[in-house]
């Protein structure tokens, strides 16, 4: 397309333009505000790349090594900026290869639009090369997702996978596009941005009746206590979440991906929920008298065996989606609704309070909890470096302002446990799914959707050397990532479950590593490793200071466990600190 | 909890929604990774064009139904799900046997059969006849029994339909749905259920 055409659509948006299937979806990229893509070209999607080659100028293409890459790097970049991530593959094997992302973005609700390219839609159906049937194959993973044979289809269905992926319960959307579509000229009339879907309701209309229950409930509760999770950060809820537990004066513990919503040292926030979440939170959940949950969904991690779940209390359960209500804890008052719209009308409801005693409680299992657990866990006193000292050091170098993308595992829950967060949107860490090698490529998508911010992968040697190879796209952009991992030789999380509850079996959970600092130096990105105490501080200043691109590998004592525990089918309230 | 919170029973689901290829899949789906078997399923048209109609039977206890149901629902291009016992629903499953002719014809009473199951014969030829019958699951079995001792060939029902007793359709609904505003559709729950009456699906 030349200049002129080009600027005909700007001034006009309605008039009808000649212009190809995959110039239209670019055009169709640019009207959603969408300004950096990651992707990986080939022969099926190979007209919408060279449609790409004349728009360098207003769509930064990051070119992965993988797609899996691609897309955790899209969630990444969805999770810090709160934009929609934007995901390019093409046909087969390119295709298949977002699954795991998909999976991930689905159970993590996060916005993303993936567009895959397809063969001819006459090869459909005939085996062709590089055909998979990527609509069935990714069904079960998206929120939804649609193929499109015919251009003139592409502004439509565009619009409606945006509008899809972030109203609502955001999730991602994938969209299949035939190469004879991509080629196909039509006569391009404007991009409508897409508003409503009517067999689609993200949000409802919400009923006072709900919301006066649950005020009443609360404003009766001696203990009640929240439970917070990433509905607050996905409805850009964080101030009015504020604002209500405030004036409650109420208790609030946090799913692991409800970290950051409010910062970590706020005087009511009471720690972290589930399998390896704080004593109290866990203890308490068991006398409190109302729970309130607020955007989050009874994990199976956050709840342990259901049956012996907060069985005294009454819960009130504010979600935007309708089927979490009931689904595994049964609510006494569901506050069915967008928190941003739900949380300023009970806040108007309850009576200002302070719970001190009840709060005083919580304060009582964390000086237990710091001194049977944390204590040496942060600042050890043995020869062995700990993984939890290498995130407490993190916090005093960056005062709790850096974004921190974990991977799976150990690593992962001390992180999560003694990071400190004083921003939303700076934890991003893949919660549902656990999928192993999410944090090296999700930190270059964190580090473009958060460019002004430091961001710190923290991944141990399992998860690191399952994506490994986007270090190579962090060369080539010059992405200004810290590669921060945490090597204690083994599968670490799976060696504490073979030590605890299969008799130190330890079976394949032995993993040996390359040399860190010679691979990142191959890919031009300097590094050093580390495995003594007074060597430490200063590497993680080096990392930190550092300009661009850095890896640091710290060598952490073998055997730790992360405890708290509660074990698979124990109740939360039999949680074990050693 | 009532009873028919735990003891399993047949329920029909009656799901409306846009006309979408792929949407099936997306529906059944949602029965086969919670191992729940789909004991009939028909899709037609419904009283509004463009709008489809999916009848679907399982036999489960009420609060996985309900369950399954909200996922149904939360589907994008689904507009909305009603579950209901058999006694809430008139339904019909229609059910076509061939036999031999020569054998029905010498040894059975044949008009007697048909009064007697409400059965009709669609084709006479000299070779084979095919009867068809309509009703409920209890019905077009026993013609079965029935007809197995003269050398039933070939049998094949029909997949459930059902329509909904109290049910006004759904032209209002769907006018609802087309406005922009937000839903009001209510979400039923147990404890706000005593307390008014509203909070019904």
């Amino acid at each position: 397309m030349d200049t002129a055409q080009k600027e005909q659509i700007a001034q006009e948006p309605k008039a009808s333009v000649e212009m190809t299937g995959s110039v239209a979806l670019l055009e169709g990229l640019i009207a959603e505000g969408v300004d950096t893509i990651f992707g990986y070209p080939g022969g099926a999607i190979m007209p919408i790349y060279d449609a790409l080659y004349d728009y360098m100028d207003k769509l930064n293409h990051v070119l992965v090594r993988h797609e899996q890459g691609g897309i955790h790097a899209g969630q990444g970049y969805a999770r810090t900026s709160g934009k929609v991530g934007v995901v390019f593959a093409t046909s087969g094997p390119g295709a298949t290869n977002l699954v795991t992302g998909l999976a991930d973005a689905q159970i993590d609700s996060t916005p993303l639009v993936c567009i895959t390219g397809q063969v001819f839609a006459h090869l459909l159906g005939t085996d062709a090369f590089q055909e998979t049937d990527v609509i069935n194959i990714t069904t079960p993973v998206t929120k939804w997702n649609y193929q499109i044979t015919d251009a003139t289809e592409i502004p439509e269905v565009l619009a409606k996978a945006f509008y899809i992926a972030k109203s609502g319960r955001p999730g991602p959307v994938l969209i299949d596009i035939t190469k004879n579509a991509q080629l196909q000229k039509f006569n391009f009339e404007g991009y409508v941005k897409c508003d409503h879907i009517r067999s689609y309701r993200p949000r409802p209309h919400v009923r006072q009746e709900y919301v006066q229950a649950a005020a009443d409930l609360i404003n009766q509760a001696k203990k009640p206590f929240i439970l917070w999770g990433q509905g607050v950060i996905l409805g850009s809820a964080e101030q009015e979440f504020k604002a209500f537990i405030e004036k409650s004066g109420i208790p609030s513990a946090w799913t692991v991906l409800g970290a950051g919503a409010i910062p970590t040292d706020h005087p009511l926030n009471v720690g972290m929920l589930g399998m390896h979440g704080n004593y109290g939170p866990n203890v308490l959940t068991n006398e409190c008298d109302v729970l309130i949950a607020i955007g989050m969904r009874f994990d199976d991690r956050v709840t342990g065996r259901l049956d012996k779940y907060a069985k005294q209390a009454k819960v009130v359960h504010l979600d935007i989606d309708p089927a979490e209500i009931d689904k595994n804890v049964k609510t006494t008052v569901p506050v069915w609704g967008d928190c941003k719209e739900t949380l300023p009308l009970l806040t108007e409801l309850v009576e200002a309070k302070q719970h001190t005693e009840w709060l005083a409680k919580f304060n009582d299992y964390m000086r237990q909890e710091v001194e049977a657990v944390i204590k040496d866990e942060l600042f050890p006193t043995s020869d062995e470096l700990t993984m939890g000292e290498v995130i407490q050091l993190v916090n005093e170098l960056t005062k709790g302002e850096a974004i921190i993308v974990t991977d799976v595992g150990q690593h992962q829950m001390v992180a999560c446990r003694y990071a400190k967060f004083n921003n939303t949107r700076s934890n991003v860490t893949s919660g549902g799914l656990g999928t192993m090698g999410f944090s090296l490529p999700a930190a270059i998508g964190a580090k473009y959707g958060a460019p002004d911010k430091e961001v710190i992968a923290v991944i141990g040697d399992g998860g690191v050397q399952m994506t490994i190879q986007e270090l190579g796209t962090i060369m080539q952009f010059g992405v200004a990532v810290k590669v921060l991992i945490l090597n204690n030789q083994f599968l670490g999380m799976v060696r504490q479950w073979q030590q605890l509850f299969h008799d130190k079996r330890y079976s394949f959970v032995n993993i040996t590593s390359p040399d860190y600092v010679k691979v990142a130096e191959g890919y031009r990105i300097p590094g050093q490793s580390v495995k003594e105490r007074e060597a430490l501080k200063a590497a993680l200043k080096t990392m930190i200071e550092h300009e661009g691109a850095y890896l640091l590998e710290v060598m952490v004592t073998k055997e730790n466990n992360v405890f708290p525990m509660v074990p698979q089918g124990c109740s939360v309230s039999e949680i074990r600190l050693k | 909890m009532s009873t028919e919170n735990i003891e399993k029973q047949e329920y029909n689901i009656t799901v409306y929604t846009e006309n979408q290829i792929g949407l099936l899949t997306r529906i059944a789906i949602i029965f086969s990774r919670r191992k729940i078997n789909i004991e009939s399923l028909n899709t037609s048209p419904s009283e509004i064009e463009s709008i489809h109609r999916f009848n679907i039977v399982i036999t489960e206890t009420r609060e996985v139904v309900q369950k399954v149901c909200r996922q149904i629902e939360k589907q994008v291009e689904v507009l909305k799900v009603y579950f209901n016992t058999n006694e809430d629903v008139i339904w019909q499953e229609m059910a076509l046997y061939k036999v031999p002719t020569e054998e029905i014809a010498e040894k059975a009473l044949v008009e007697r059969l048909l009064r007697e199951n409400g059965a009709r014969v669609v084709v006479i030829r000299s070779d084979y006849t095919v009867f068809e019958t309509t009703g409920h699951r209890e019905e077009t079995d026993m013609l079965i029994t029935k007809l197995q001792p003269f050398g039933l060939i070939e049998f094949v029902r029909s997949a459930r339909i059902a329509i909904i007793k109290d049910s006004e359709g759904f032209n209002r609904k769907l006018r609802e749905f087309e406005r922009r505003e937000p839903g009001h559709e209510p979400i039923e729950n147990e404890y706000l259920n005593k307390g008014a009456k509203v909070f019904t699906m």
